[in-house]
């Protein structure tokens, strides 16, 4: 076991943990953040997606079923449950809501924090490139068609 | 509060929308009972044969652990569908790979994966069955391919089922349907095949199960929570597994990441599983399977096999037709009889037959048993016919548009099992939407002239097709479904269904159709979570029934409830010496607040209001299992989808660059969750006609990875579009019917009918990849076995007599 020091939707904390146990495990498991899902536990579905961020300010969208938590010390992950601000909810939340982004929710919490990561990418997306951000993040039930509605309605409220 | 106007029809946000958005929502695997274990299975290693031996290693320190045998079962070792041939836990024959044998539980789930690799089982193989024409050979004598024959079942072996249908009351004896070949202007054949394919909901199959034990230590109930949908289907399961009466099986849906079938006579097994080792261990136990083992152990879409013979006038009317369904259905019967019902009854599509005959069977194989998977059936067989409808179409020189329109069903007509289209139908007007929307005839002109030059081959073709709403036959009537509607102290009316949520929207539109009817908010409208110890059975959720059926039933509840709070409505000015005793009618108007009054005073007086609904039978609607004759559903959704190719002819990847599907479906409920509804169903489609195949090795699923078992991603699919006509039905809330199934059944034929249009090659299998593209576009008459076996099935299947 080693204790391994990381923030997590701003707050810093140290969790005792394997080495090579998987991020997604520490989440759900150790910090009661469920939140991020386990969908294939190979990197392929996206369900586990969370933001990290090294240091540098340049969170990356990660599968957290790919991470062992010592990769993850000093890191700052953010997770589905670090969007909301106070009562309000994040404006890519929002347009999810109304666009009917989300039909049985178990790959929402991951597409959202992909949209954050894009939008940080690219604030006025071209079709394209949300089809290309949201590549790695499987939605069985939409067609993507309503998620897209939902990113091109959340850029052009941030934007 | 406002008049709520309008609500069917409208998009309110989805009721449990808030908690999915913001990860609050708890699926199966995001609860954690106090004192809980983890359970884990270990499965057959081999498709079939005798067990011979089982040996724990002596690295596993057992005694942690609770295990499971076929032995620990108090009632039947059975798994009850519709035949009992299916074992919950094989204590001596193995009938397919990965076939449930022991169950393991420990506190700690980690531990748990080396305990199962731990449990040595040593077998006497016997030789397995993979494929139709193998089983079909033991049904007809071969007692070496024989591996099923359940007793009493009556049939040949191997044969889980049958089905005759006939068009006409006196169909006409063989004979003289020869001689209506023998005369026809042409006759054409074909052989259509499609694969297995996985639901892949993204989240696994999981449950948590609960036993709970009398003072004298003795079984008293078992509880299951999880990811479902049908929770009476497993407390029917539990009561023959545990011997014990249904109130005694308490089964909770928790909220469930996506289903498609793949939830609904699976969670029979897992559940029974779970609860089995809670009982034994006196733990709450949590069986949430991986990606992996989801994979080789659940249920898949039916692998098919489809033969027609057609005789057909150089006018391009159908004359007559044969139509053989073949299902694998995998080792045990489960669903295939009513999945084969499904595909029998749509296999002729939305066509006139002045004679039919279906033949169709459900085929026994040592593979994990097929089950339900959006559209039943249905998706089979109409893939089979609208290719073949584009095939006669070319073989008597009519465009697939105009052979179509001679043959279309309409309005008065009788279907295949004779039933008299009451509704309107109007299959030429939905052809020329859908044909004009996509710009058919333009593509089509553009891309013939385009093609002969450019490695890139385009091309458009569509599909017509239907599909039933509700149970097939007498099944709705059989489930004799029923709601409540509840009055929470507030005022608030709380629906009370066991129909579940799992992406499509039950939730939100069972609200709309009860706010409407109530004339308040739909914010006001409270949803139960389905718990057979509090919602009363309103059937499964499946068949595309729950908008239509439970729909219906909700506002009849509604109404109801409505009319018993007539006179407390009639005095919203709260006279004080107002007699309620007196009957009256529901008031023409009156507001939200008045409502809320109303329900407030009735509580008051009365303690509680609770409304229900039972499902009755139309009095027009007959049907005849035995015959396979009558109203095979209340209504049907009727649909023409148009698909836009490019086969690159450098990497042989044929691409959907385009999609229209329209349909008329009586009325929309909620537009924007309708369009999802559509569209989720389309990229499902699209993903069993170009990128999902299931590579079965004796028995076994192979690429059981979401690595090597592809589905479309956002990059990969067209943009959809999606067109409506509501023709309201008697039937549906509103006039609306079903559509949850509809969508999957128009695209794969949509699209290989474009590939065709594109490419001059008619495949005739789905599902398609680039491998195969490769294989017949660089065959050479003498390159080999696969080009001749395509020429061969070409000269084979297609027959013209002359004239």
């Amino acid at each position: 076991m080693s204790a391994i020091t990381l923030t997590v939707n701003g707050q810093r904390t140290t969790v005792n943990a394997a080495p090579m146990k998987r991020l997604l495990d520490v989440l759900r498991e150790d910090l009661h953040l469920t939140g991020a899902k386990e969908g294939c536990g190979e990197g392929e579905c996206g369900s586990c997606s969370v933001l990290m961020d090294g240091g540098d300010g340049q969170a990356e969208l990660v599968n957290s079923c790919l991470i062992p938590i010592l990769q993850a010390e000093g890191t700052c992950i953010t997770t589905i449950e670090g969007l909301e601000h106070g009562h309000n909810l994040d404006p890519i939340q929002q347009c999810f809501l109304e666009k009917g982004g989300a039909q049985c929710g178990i790959c929402t919490p991951g597409m959202i924090l992909a949209t954050h990561h894009l939008l940080d990418k690219y604030p006025q997306p071209t079709l394209a490139q949300i089809q290309e951000g949201l590549a790695g993040n499987l939605c069985r039930c939409t067609g993507y068609m309503r998620i897209f509605d939902a990113v091109q309605q959340a850029a052009t409220k941030s934007g | 509060m406002p008049d709520p106007g309008p609500i069917v029809g409208t998009s309110p946000i989805r009721k449990e929308g808030l908690a999915k958005v913001t990860g609050r929502a708890q699926y199966v695997d995001d609860i954690t009972l106090p004192g809980m274990w983890y359970g884990a299975t270990v499965r057959s290693t081999i498709p079939r044969g005798r067990i011979t031996s089982i040996v724990f290693a002596p690295e596993i320190a057992w005694s942690e652990f609770t295990i499971c045998t076929a032995a620990d079962i108090p009632g039947e070792n059975c798994i009850i569908h519709l035949t009992k041939d299916h074992v919950c836990l094989a204590s001596d024959f193995i009938n397919h790979p990965a076939e449930p044998i022991l169950l393991l539980a420990h506190p700690d789930r980690a531990v748990l994966h080396a305990a199962v690799e731990a449990v040595h089982i040593t077998y006497e193989e016997l030789p397995g069955v993979y494929t139709i024409e193998d089983s079909e050979l033991g049904a007809a004598g071969d007692t070496s391919k024989v591996i099923w024959d359940h007793p009493g079942h009556g049939g040949s072996p191997n044969t889980f089922k049958t089905f005759l249908m006939q068009k006409g009351d006196d169909p006409l004896p063989d004979a003289e349907l020869e001689k209506i070949f023998a005369s026809a202007d042409f006759v054409v054949e074909g052989e259509y095949r499609t694969g297995a394919q996985e639901q892949l909901y993204i989240e696994n199959n999981g449950v948590i199960a609960e036993a709970f034990r009398n003072p004298d230590g003795s079984l008293d109930s078992v509880t299951v929570s999880g990811s479902m949908q049908c929770p009476y289907y497993l407390v029917h399961a539990l009561e023959v597994v545990f011997n014990l009466p249904a109130e005694k099986c308490r089964v909770i849906q928790t909220e469930t990441g996506g289903a498609f079938g793949g939830k609904e006579d699976f969670p029979s097994v897992n559940g029974s599983h779970a609860a089995l080792l809670a009982m034994k261990s006196g733990h709450p136990v949590k069986i949430c399977y991986d990606r992996a083992e989801d994979l080789i152990a659940t249920t898949k879409r039916h692998p098919s096999r489809t033969r027609h013979r057609t005789a057909v006038s150089k006018d391009g009317k159908l004359l007559a037709g044969e139509i053989e369904v073949a299902l694998d259905g995998g080792a045990y019967v489960t669903l295939s009889p009513v999945v084969l019902s499904r595909a029998t009854i749509h296999a002729p599509g939305p066509y006139h037959w002045p004679h039919l005959t279906v033949r169709a069977k459900a085929m026994a194989t040592n593979i994990a048993p097929h089950g339900a998977f959006r559209g039943f059936g249905a998706p089979q067989s109409l893939f089979a016919l609208e290719r073949h409808m584009d095939k006669i179409a070319h073989t008597i020189g009519l465009t697939p548009e105009e052979f179509r329109r001679r043959n279309f069903l309409s309005t008065g007509m009788h279907t295949a099992t004779g039933q008299h289209l009451s509704d309107p139908v109007d299959m030429q007007a939905l052809l020329t939407r859908a044909l004009k929307e996509s710009n058919y005839h333009q593509k089509r002109a553009e891309f013939d002239r385009t093609n002969p030059t450019s490695p890139i081959k385009r091309g458009i073709g569509f599909a017509s097709f239907m599909h039933g709403s509700g149970f097939t036959g007498s099944g709705e009537r059989r489930l004799n479904s029923l709601v409540r509607i509840e009055l929470m102290a507030d005022g608030r009316p709380n629906i009370l269904v066991s129909s579940t949520e799992f992406g499509q929207g039950t939730n939100t539109i069972l609200s709309q159709v009860c706010a409407q009817t109530l004339r308040i908010p739909y914010e006001e409208v409270l949803v139960a979570q389905p718990d057979t110890a509090v919602v009363p059975n309103s059937g499964p959720t499946v068949a595309s029934r729950t908008a239509m059926i439970v729909g219906k039933l909700i506002e009849r509840a509604s109404e109801s409830l409505l009319a018993t709070l007539a006179p407390y409505l009639a005095n919203s000015a709260g006279l004080p010496d107002f007699d309620y005793s007196i009957p009256c009618e529901v008031p023409a108007h009156f507001t939200p607040a008045d409502f809320k009054r109303a329900a407030q005073a009735y509580l008051a007086d009365r303690g509680s209001l609770v409304s229900e609904a039972r499902y009755e039978a139309p009095g027009n609607i007959f049907w005849d299992d035995d015959q396979y004759k009558g109203d095979a559903y209340p209504t049907y959704a009727w649909a023409v989808y148009v698909a836009e190719v490019a086969v690159d002819t450098t990497t042989y990847i044929a691409e959907v660059t385009d999609f229209h599907a329209l349909q008329e479906v009586g009325k929309v409920i909620h537009p924007i969750l309708a369009k999802g509804q559509i569209e989720g169903g389309v990229a499902q489609g699209i993903g069993y006609a170009l990128y999902e195949k299931c590579v079965y090795v004796d028995g076994l699923m192979r690429n059981n990875q979401m690595t090597n078992y592809i589905m479309p991603t956002s990059a990969d699919l067209p943009p959809i579009h999606v067109h409506f006509e509501e023709t309201p039905s008697i039937h549906g809330p509103q006039g609306a019917k079903g559509i949850g199934e509809l969508p999957m059944d128009g695209p794969a034929p949509a699209i290989l009918n474009a590939i065709e249009h594109a490419t001059g090659i008619a495949f005739t299998e789905i599902p398609l990849l680039p491998e195969d593209i490769f294989e017949r576009m660089t065959a050479t008459p003498a390159s080999g076995s696969e080009d001749l076996n395509a020429t061969d099935l070409d000269t084979r299947t297609e027959t013209e007599v002359p004239a």
